[in-house]
């Protein structure tokens, strides 16, 4: 029951979060896509054996993480839930790349190079993501996708898609509460169960769901919605993103980590 | 405001594959009237509401209000005029915040932002709601959802207001709050409830519906207090009148 619990309130989460007023919700939610997009984009570009020229894009996200008030912890224990789909992804690797190479005097195989490069990139990637929609609300970011022109039909999709999950957990939480007080020596559901379990909360998710479409109906609704007109972009909006694409694009091109070594070593020498 | 009356003449309806579950049911509700609309379970007076606001339609007979028929076409403009609580404010708060969910409805009709906040912060002032504005509605307690889907719907600025059992699942308190906030609206209103003391405080008028047709209509103070006619109908008296159950001494 606490999962079921857990999984509402992680949805609801981000939608509370995305609430707060801090520099980084003022911006333009466009500015913040742009960014985002720009950022994945900079990171899955990246060569197959990368890290070092990674290492400087970290810094994107951990001053999202200060400058928006994001609890951190929250947020990672989050990120730790897909870690094992990452590193599933990512663990043939060394099995398949089996040539050597000699790093600072150990031998390991290229993969486990290939490996860690995966795995920061999902990292970083599904850290952006999270960081986007902490800090812009649903609404925000479907403005935002009209702006870019995506047909209306989709971005009404996302929204009420958005919604709807929230609506299915919570008829899944009352369901399994019924349920759980009548059976209380078994854990989860019997399977003999599972049938008609699922089957109703299907059936219950669609009649909640219409009549919410109703309620919707009742006010006016006809297949679009008129978000609030958001706030026109300012100078500190194309500053940001101008600033963030900057960044991206130096520390792809050029390797910091490595600039910042030979700088000490040069001063040292 | 208030010029609309609603009319309902010879109304038929039976869900697919269900007999007849609105049977000839005709009545008019004049502009500012108050109409409490009660019945036993199952008795068909949410399926009414319904047909009124034209979720559902009726196999024969006629809605009314003002001088437009309730068609598919002309939905948008009576739903211009009415607006409805539902039963379950969890089925109309879906919007992240009170505040969002009460532009909903105004932001539909294509107003300028300006008139939409003017609107949606008269609602909440109007249902005592300003301090709910930025919250997120999964986290407000039954009452509070309660009088965030009253604002959500007066802040369309409806002539009439129809309401699917208001009190039910609520405490004295904010059942109270509910009732004096329903006394003072001006609005035309419908109210099916089986809170029959809050009818009696809240509706001059009361209609009776019992499997489908109407069994009684006319003054609340004369219908809630004919025990014989509530019998019949699957009712009670109201709780206020009934006989004291400590010492049963009567009250009528
Ligand atoms: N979607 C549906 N499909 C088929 N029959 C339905 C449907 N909804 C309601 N009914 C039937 O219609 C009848 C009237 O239901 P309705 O919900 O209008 O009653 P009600 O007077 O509002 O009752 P309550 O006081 O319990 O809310 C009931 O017998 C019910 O079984
Ligand atoms: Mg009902």
């Amino acid at each position: 029951m606490a999962d079921i619990k857990n999984s509402l309130y992680n949805i609801r989460l981000f939608d509370e979060l995305s609430l707060k007023k801090t520099p980084i919700h003022n911006l333009h939610p466009l500015i913040k896509l742009l960014t985002t997009i720009f950022y994945l984009v900079m990171i899955v570009s990246m060569g197959k054996h990368e890290i070092s020229r990674l290492i400087p894009f970290i810094f994107y996200p951990m001053l999202i993480f200060v400058l928006a008030e994001l609890p951190a912890y929250q947020i990672i224990k989050r990120l730790l839930f897909i870690e094992p789909l990452i590193i599933g992804v990512g663990i043939l690797n060394p099995l398949l790349e089996q040539q050597l190479i000699a790093i600072g005097g150990f031998e390991i195989s290229k993969g486990w190079i290939t490996f860690l490069s995966i795995f920061i990139k999902y990292n970083l990637t599904v850290t952006a993501c999270i960081l986007l929609i902490s800090t812009t609300s649903m609404l925000q970011l479907s403005a935002a996708l009209r702006i870019l022109r995506v047909p209306r039909v989709f971005v009404l999709q996302l929204l009420l898609t958005y919604r709807y999950i929230s609506v299915l957990i919570e008829e899944l939480f009352r369901m399994y509460r019924a349920y759980s007080l009548r059976a209380p020596q078994q854990k989860g559901i019997h399977k003999n169960a599972w049938g008609s379990f699922a089957g109703h909360l299907l059936l219950r998710t669609i009649e909640r769901a219409q009549r919410v479409y109703q309620a919707m109906n009742l006010r006016g609704f006809s297949g679009e919605y008129h978000a609030k007109s958001i706030k026109k972009l300012n100078s500190s909006d194309y500053l940001y993103f101008a600033g963030w694409s900057l960044f991206f694009v130096i520390a792809k091109i050029i390797n910091i980590p490595i600039l910042i070594g030979s700088l000490f070593t040069g001063v040292i020498k | 405001m208030f010029q609309h009356k609603l009319e309902v003449r010879n109304l038929h309806f039976s869900y697919p594959h269900s007999h007849e579950i609105i049977k000839d049911l005709s009545f008019t509700v004049s502009p500012g009237e108050s109409i409490g609309i009660i019945g036993a379970n199952g008795a068909g007076k949410s399926t009414l509401l319904m047909l009124i606001m034209g979720v559902l339609f009726s196999d024969s007979g006629e809605i009314m209000v003002g001088d437009i028929c309730v068609t598919k076409k002309t939905l948008p403009l009576i739903r211009e005029k009415l607006g409805m609580v539902f039963q379950d404010p969890d089925d109309q708060l879906f919007m992240p915040t009170v505040y969002e969910d009460a532009a909903f409805g105004p932001r539909n009709y294509k107003l300028s932002e300006k008139e939409v906040e003017n609107r949606v912060l008269n609602a909440l002032e109007a249902v005592g709601a300003l301090h709910l504005k930025d919250k997120a509605p999964f986290k407000l307690s039954g009452g509070e959802k309660r009088i965030a889907a009253i604002a959500s719907v007066l802040s369309m600025q409806p002539d009439i207001l129809i309401m699917d059992e208001p009190t039910s699942a609520l405490d004295p308190k904010s059942r109270r709050k509910i009732i004096k906030l329903l006394n003072s609206f001006t609005h035309t209103k419908l109210i099916t409830s089986h809170d029959l003391d809050m009818i009696m405080e809240s509706c001059e008028r009361t209609i009776i519906i019992d499997k489908g047709q109407i069994a009684a209509d006319g003054k609340t103070s004369e219908i809630l207090t004919n025990s014989v006619l509530l019998d019949s109908c699957g009712l009670e008296l109201p709780l206020s009148l009934q006989n004291c159950t400590v010492c049963g001494s009567a009250k009528v």
